[in-house]
């Protein structure tokens, strides 16, 4: 039973990871109604150059609030710039564009940074074994970063003003310039929000997977599976099937289909929520009028 | 506006600068004869290295054209279609490498193989629009370094180290060397494709593709059994790109699973973009594009050739959405415009 | 002195389609000016066209500063409050945050609180539902909550698209006795467009007849009212 806990409790862990990187499509996708194609290559360029600043010096937590702040910028920055001239572009374009930024950013952040693999420091460490072995320092400190995360971020939308717009601004664009909102400008800090919960995702991640280019493809794919499956629409929803497909996993990596098949397991998953049911389990099923 | 391409409704439609009704006959056969001294003159012109490289920009046009076939002329966005290649490489890798069969065989049980996946990934795709069909295809697509290299299949599809094949070898009659035998057959075959599909998209079938893009629902009030088209699609379109895998197996020699990682899928999209969405010609730009900007990027920028490719799509995306084949649509038809005023 | 909104030559459209072909009218601090005509008209463009929603050439100015071109935010910030064709209701928000919305650009806190008494004064069903998702409430209940949104503005000029809409006649009467009282109590201006002439000219004060993106008839709404020939050519009663 101890094998069975261990692969649960591990597989909230990576679930946390997943769960972030989740929320950040989501986010995207409410606002935009696209998906970020690049979300992972982003993670993974912020990861890097909090690796840099690490590096060079840099204590752990200061280089982990400026690499958010840093991603935070660069996330708005590519809505104002690469996603505006879009907008109004049929989707063939936008995933056009989307492919393209994933293929700037992943070989950029090879090109800067060289395709070794990278050692990423941890800041949770402990010398006694925690609650009988079964978790790691890690694995717990991860688990409490993404949860205090998720909970700003909830804050954040629900009970802020900016929040609000935010959230208006997606929903109804028109409407929300009719009371004067910038939707432009909440669009660019959309972006921004989710870079920097990005770029959390990839740090807690980095000192497990170790940081190299690739790092984040298949993290990506199971925060996919993890947001179709809660909802892609349902910030919460997309949250809990994160943590879900971490568990699930987890236990498919140990008990049915061994390691070297888990992207697998993402994609049946992925396919089994838009067969059965596209809007996951939390989302909003929109029937659209012909 | 065309929802799924972003081109102006008819422009895909638009026959190529060649083929307008009213072209008169001889107009026609002498484009045919051109065509075909300009694809065997590389025979002279090129040595060994660089017919290859032509080798693989056709066999790139061919798996691009295919991809166009469901993604361009229907509108179902693929970002798998490396998949399909794969197929096809490794259907022709398997059965030359275990069980030597000859070249030429193994091609129509990989069109059947291909054909048949796509037709069952057709199924699901009807059930999803736009970025979530390109999302699934996408995950599809990234898990097949996965699948071919798990140890259930490893005896057949050789694991990690791949497959070795050989290329076949000319005919006794012509004196040609094993790499020119080779550009000869693909072309062959590509021309055979390129000619079947311009066929099919210029008549009833190919507007009932597009008419599914376009406006599916008057599509359907129409009559017409969209899921069908839709299925069928994703069949010949794997076919096509799964016929180039097989061709681009026995041109490198070597088969592997990471060969086929996601860069494919993109690549053919990338190739789609820029040669031109929903265009016969358009894919042999294309080809021509994946193969040789790359180099040029890499002239460039010797450490980023990959972040130029990126900026070059997302430019074009912006500046050119069309693609070169669009860029010669319009061309052409201002310089006809100005001959006739 | 200036009128509210002076509006002269209005052309606008939809891409290549020119729906408005040179409009004049004015709206005065305080009246009400009714837009009239049939669908496709281009009453709804009109309205469009104030809100920057649409390209226009020709001049809008208001208060005596031309807003043409601007963007709908801006314009909204000062103090042109717009009650869109479909209300504009944020349905996956509640009745609440619908308010909060309204009052976004305000930043008297005080004064807000004081206008959701208001509010909840004119329309006691809205703060019934309070915490309800937007989307759950009926037609008329989402009429009555977008004119509220519109009115936490504070407007100095409030557009309204056909607040009758598919709505019973008797919640058309209230809403038409609450923009009696808007008129009254906030010496706003409001802009109506309408298919409902009758109730419209009762209301108004000046009345605009569009017919194909023209005026064709211009005047004090209790002149139009009163004359047979209009009434029965253009209204159709």
């Amino acid at each position: 039973m101890d094998g069975l806990a261990h692969q649960i409790i591990a597989g909230i862990a990576t679930g946390g990871i997943y769960a972030s990187v989740a929320l950040a499509l989501v986010m995207i996708y409410q606002a935009t109604h696209h998906i970020n194609f690049a979300q992972g290559e982003m993670a993974t360029l912020s990861t890097f150059i909090a690796w840099y600043l690490v590096t060079e010096g840099v204590p752990y937590w200061i280089a982990f609030f400026a690499t958010i702040g840093i991603s935070f910028v660069i996330g708005a920055l590519i809505e104002r710039i690469l996603l505006r001239p879009v907008q109004n572009a049929p989707p063939l374009t936008h995933v056009g564009v989307f492919i393209g930024l994933l293929l700037i950013i992943g070989n950029a952040t090879g090109w800067i940074f060289g395709y070794t693999t990278k050692v990423f420091p941890t800041p949770f460490v402990s010398d006694a074994p925690l609650f009988g072995g079964l978790i790691s320092a890690h694995e717990l400190g991860t688990t409490a970063v993404t949860l205090v995360v998720l909970l700003l971020i909830f804050v954040f939308f629900r009970y802020t003003k900016l929040g609000l717009g935010m959230r208006a601004a997606a929903y109804n664009p028109r409407s929300a310039r009719l009371v004067g909102i910038n939707v432009g400008m909440m669009l660019a800090l959309g972006w921004g929000l989710a870079a920097a919960v990005g770029a959390i995702a990839g740090m807690m991640v980095a000192p497990v997977v170790f940081l190299d280019p690739t790092m984040m493809l298949g993290i990506l794919l199971y925060a996919f599976a993890g947001a179709l499956l809660g909802g892609i629409d349902n910030p919460g929803g997309a949250v809990l099937g994160g943590f879900a497909v971490g568990v699930l996993e987890n236990l498919a990596g140990a008990y049915v289909v061994g390691t070297e098949l888990k992207l697998t397991v993402a994609l049946i998953i992925i396919i089994s929520v838009l067969l059965v049911r596209p809007a996951g389990l939390f989302g909003r099923v929109v029937l659209s009028r012909v | 506006m065309s929802s799924a391409t972003g081109l102006p409704e008819g422009v895909a439609a638009a026959p190529l600068p060649v083929a307008e009704a009213g072209t008169p006959a001889w107009q026609r056969w002498l484009l045919v004869a051109g065509g075909i001294i300009l694809a065997l003159a590389p025979l002279w012109v090129l040595e060994s290295f660089h017919l290859f490289q032509l080798t693989m920009a056709v066999i790139m046009a061919l798996a691009v054209l295919g991809l166009n076939i469901v993604t361009g002329y229907n509108g179902q966005i693929s970002l798998g279609h490396g998949a399909f290649f794969a197929v096809g490489a490794y259907c022709t890798a398997i059965l030359m490498s275990h069980f030597d069969w000859s070249f030429w065989w193994t091609l129509p049980v990989s069109a059947a193989v291909c054909a048949t996946v796509g037709f069952g990934i057709g199924f699901p795709a009807l059930r999803l629009a736009g970025h979530y069909l390109a999302l699934t295809t996408f995950a599809l697509a990234v898990a097949v370094p996965q699948l071919l290299k798990h140890k259930a299949v490893e005896d057949w599809t050789g694991g990690v180290q791949g497959l070795f094949l050989v290329k076949p070898d000319p005919p006794a009659f012509l004196p040609v060397t094993p790499d020119q035998w080779i550009y000869l057959v693909v072309v062959s075959i590509a021309a055979v494709l390129f000619f079947l599909t311009w066929n099919l998209i210029r008549g009833r079938i190919g507007r009932a593709l597009m008419a599914t893009r376009d406006h599916p629902t008057a599509a359907e009030a129409m009559g017409m059994d969209i899921a069908s088209l839709k299925t069928k699609a994703f069949a010949v379109s794997a076919l096509v790109t799964g016929i180039a895998g097989s061709l681009s197996a026995v041109a490198i020699e070597f088969v592997a699973p990471d060969s086929f990682t996601i860069f494919v899928s993109i690549t053919l999209f990338v190739g789609m973009v820029a040669g031109g969405v929903a265009s016969i010609l358009g894919s042999l730009f294309g080809g021509l594009f994946v193969l040789f900007v790359p180099n040029i990027a890499e002239s460039i920028s010797k450490a980023a050739p990959g972040v130029i490719y990126g900026i070059i799509l997302i430019g074009l995306l912006f500046v050119m959405p069309d693609g070169f084949a669009g860029l010669l649509r319009r061309l052409t038809a201002r310089l006809r415009r100005g001959g006739t005023s | 002195m200036p009128a509210l909104l002076e509006v002269r030559g209005l052309k606008a459209g939809y891409g290549p389609t020119h729906v408005l072909h040179g409009l004049d009218f004015d709206v005065d601090a305080g009246g009400v000016t009714a837009l009239l005509g049939a669908n496709g008209a281009g009453k709804t463009t009109s309205l469009r066209a104030v809100s920057g929603m649409i390209r226009t050439e020709g001049e809008i100015r208001f208060q005596g500063e031309s807003i043409a071109g601007q963007a709908t935010e801006a314009i909204a910030q000062r103090g042109i409050a717009h009650v869109p064709d479909g209300r504009g209701t944020f349905m996956e928000l509640t009745v609440e945050e619908n308010f909060r919305l309204g009052a976004y650009v305000r930043t008297d806190k005080a004064d807000v609180q004081r206008d959701f008494e208001r509010m909840w004064e004119w329309f006691p069903r809205l703060r019934q539902r309070w915490k309800q998702q937007a989307g759950t409430l009926s037609g008329g209940e989402q009429q009555m909550l977008a004119i509220a949104r519109a009115l936490l503005l504070k407007p100095r000029l409030l557009l309204l698209d056909e607040p009758s809409f598919g709505l019973a006649p008797l919640i058309v009467q209230e809403i038409f006795a609450i923009m009696r009282r808007i008129r009254e109590e906030s010496g706003a201006g409001i802009l109506l467009v309408e298919q409902n002439a009758n109730l419209a000219l009762e209301l108004a004060d000046r009345a605009y007849l569009l017919e194909t993106g023209r005026i064709v008839v211009s005047g004090l709404a209790a002149e139009i009212r009163q004359d047979e020939s209009i009434r029965r050519s253009y209204l159709g009663y």
